[in-house]
């Protein structure tokens, strides 16, 4: 690992987009978690000053102010906070769901695989935004019925790319020999065959990471995820809505801040997968 | 074959069950009370009770079910709490609208998206692969509803080329109105003569069209990069080459008819994601479409309506998957027999 490590670290930076993904990953999570420190207006997150509604941008508010007269650039940094959040508890959710039903599936076969396998296959028939906003309307339209709403329609995902990773790990020469010892079968798939199976894993999680965010977004645009006056990206992008052909800063720096997150989080996606996966790398070769 | 065919066929058909299970348990679990919601804020208590027993939510849940499915299948799909219309009927006649867009944006994607994999492909690693490689990441990292909106900004406001919202001109509507045919509005202005028609649709239809052509675009210029770069290295390829055959030929002939397969699946796949899609474009441009009817739905936790949209869609995207893998095991004798 430690020979590895230094390799993965060169193969990313001579990959130059990827760089850029990650350069800007790291920017995000640092503003994240300096937020309250660093924002001009750390009141403005909930404060409304009447009195400055609508500013354009200038020296003292780089991104203008909002209806309500909020400082837009202190609430797209903090709402960094909120995006990452969400797509790292959504994600983290998915994977707790996905992984071990993807193992015990793969590794168990049977009737037991089949019936797991079916239920995936009803959840993977809805494209995941559909079955997420049905969900976050029924349970009840706010941030964490969000997050679950997400990790309900991603788990699918996991356990099915899981299975197939378990499958070939079974009947490798380690797992025959841990059986041959005569461990137990709880050992055997938690110590032996799940750990070999989470290089696809981290990959996959990478590349979804911004699809969530993205998938967040939409739910708070539709008023289905954060509710005012939590300063979420997509919210911002929905509420700014009614006034944005007359002040186009309301809505263009939030909506700009989700893309940029997204399309940094792809960029180290996709430079991870050709980075970590073997087959990408004999391609490259 | 045919062995094939019925066991996708019955796979399809579980999976149909599945869903339609789904759906069902996720609206019987819904904290609002949809009696309530039937007989509006002011009823009183016995016309909420009454409205109960009408709805037939006194029964037990799988009564509930069967009595759901025999009337889903024979197209009675239950009446919208908010417009109080067969929700069959809604979805009839909003339908057209998204498919309208959904095919003008996905044929405007995949007409710049596959020439740009190709290039992007045929030009591996040069200064116009990276550019096209950039262009189709950004493609899939956009938020939809943002980029429409800009599109708004720019085209509509400062630049004034493209109307803001809507299908046709309020005027239109009066002084050259639509024949309804299909209800496809560019189709029915062409073949009825009415060019008025045509093109304020037509100017209608290109921002929308563009915002949901984004996603397609990038996804189909990845895919076609990935699978041409897999095909061009292949042995056929290099003796295509040596036997003399020019470039474009050996491109257009050997290469893309190869690589192509994929890309399609993608696309047809892709359908079902973008009519999930026009639940946000649709509502950013007040597109009167399946998108709009679904995403008021939700708002007003319609039920009836968000079932028969989330089963209409999720059974799209069945019988798609269903199609493609027929159409690819009739292409490709290793699907079938694997």
């Amino acid at each position: 690992m430690s020979k590895r490590l230094p390799r993965t670290v060169r193969l990313i930076l001579k990959n130059r987009l990827t760089t850029m993904g990650l350069s800007v990953v790291f920017l995000l999570v640092l503003i994240a978690l300096t937020a309250p420190l660093i924002v001009p207006f750390p009141h403005d997150t909930a404060e409304t000053h009447i009195d400055n509604r609508f500013l354009s941008p200038s020296s003292q508010h780089f991104f203008g102010t909002d209806e309500l007269g909020r400082d837009v650039f202190s609430r797209v940094l903090y709402g960094s906070r909120l995006s990452l959040q969400v797509g790292a508890i959504a994600i983290g959710l998915a994977l707790t769901i996905g992984v071990p039903l993807g193992v015990v599936a793969g590794y168990s076969g049977g009737m037991l695989d089949e019936v797991i396998m079916r239920i995936t296959d009803v959840f993977l028939s809805f494209p995941p935004l559909l079955l997420a906003m049905a969900i976050s309307t029924l349970l009840g339209p706010n941030l964490v019925n969000a997050m679950i709403a997400i990790a309900i329609a991603w788990w699918p995902w996991y356990t099915r790319l899981l299975r197939s990773e378990a499958i070939s790990v079974r009947e490798r020469d380690f797992v025959q020999a841990a059986r041959a010892m005569g461990a137990s079968q709880g050992k055997i798939v938690f110590r032996h065959v799940l750990p070999n199976c989470l290089t696809p894993i981290v990959i996959q999680a990478s590349m979804d990471f911004g699809s969530i965010m993205l998938t967040s977004a939409a739910l708070s645009f539709l008023g289905l995820g954060a509710q005012p006056p939590t300063p979420e990206w997509g919210l911002m992008v929905s509420t700014g809505r009614t006034f944005f052909l007359t002040h186009w800063w309301i809505v263009t720096f939030p909506g700009l801040a989700i893309f940029i997150a997204v399309l940094s989080f792809n960029l180290v996606g996709d430079g991870l997968r050709e980075i970590l996966d073997p087959k990408m790398r004999r391609k490259r070769r | 074959m045919t062995a094939y065919i019925i066991r996708r066929l019955g796979l399809a058909l579980v999976v149909m069950f599945g869903v339609s299970v789904l759906t069902f348990l996720l609206t019987v679990i819904v904290p609002s009370n949809p009696a309530m919601r039937w007989v509006g804020p002011h009823a009183k208590l016995e016309q909420i009770e009454k409205a109960r027993i009408e709805l037939g939510l006194d029964k037990p849940v799988h009564i509930r079910y069967f009595k759901y499915v025999a009337n889903f299948l024979r197209g009675d799909w239950g009446v919208s709490i908010r417009t109080h219309q067969p929700v069959l009927k809604d979805i009839t006649t909003y339908f057209p609208a998204s498919l309208e867009l959904i095919i003008f944006g996905m044929f405007l994607g995949f007409a710049v998206g596959i020439p740009l994999g190709i290039v992007s492909a045929v030009r591996d690693g040069t200064m116009v692969d990276h550019g096209s490689r950039l262009f189709s990441i950004v493609g899939v990292a956009l938020p939809t509803f943002w980029l429409g909106m800009i599109l708004q900004l720019v085209f509509f406001k400062q630049l004034g080329l493209f109307p803001l919202a809507g299908r046709v001109a309020m005027m239109t509507r009066f002084t050259a109105p639509i024949e309804h045919i299909t209800g496809l509005y560019l189709f029915d202005s062409l073949i009825t003569g009415n060019f008025t028609a045509f093109g304020s649709a037509l100017s209608h239809i290109v921002l929308p069209g563009i915002t949901l052509a984004a996603y397609p675009l990038g996804l189909s210029a990845r895919m076609t990069r990935a699978t041409m770069l897999e095909v061009l290295g292949e042995d056929y390829i290099r003796t295509a080459r040596a036997c003399g055959l020019r470039e474009r030929k050996i491109l257009s002939m050997y290469a893309l008819r190869n690589a192509i397969g994929p890309v399609i699946t993608v696309g047809a796949l892709t359908f079902a994601y973008s009519l999930v899609g026009t639940f946000l474009i649709e509502s950013v441009f007040t597109w009167p479409g399946l998108g709009q009817y679904g995403s008021r739905a939700i708002i007003s936790v319609d039920y009836p309506a968000i079932m028969g949209v989330t089963i209409l869609i999720a059974f799209t995207y069945v019988v798609l998957n269903l199609l493609v893998d027929l159409i690819q095991a009739f292409l490709d004798p290793r699907v079938r027999l694997g």
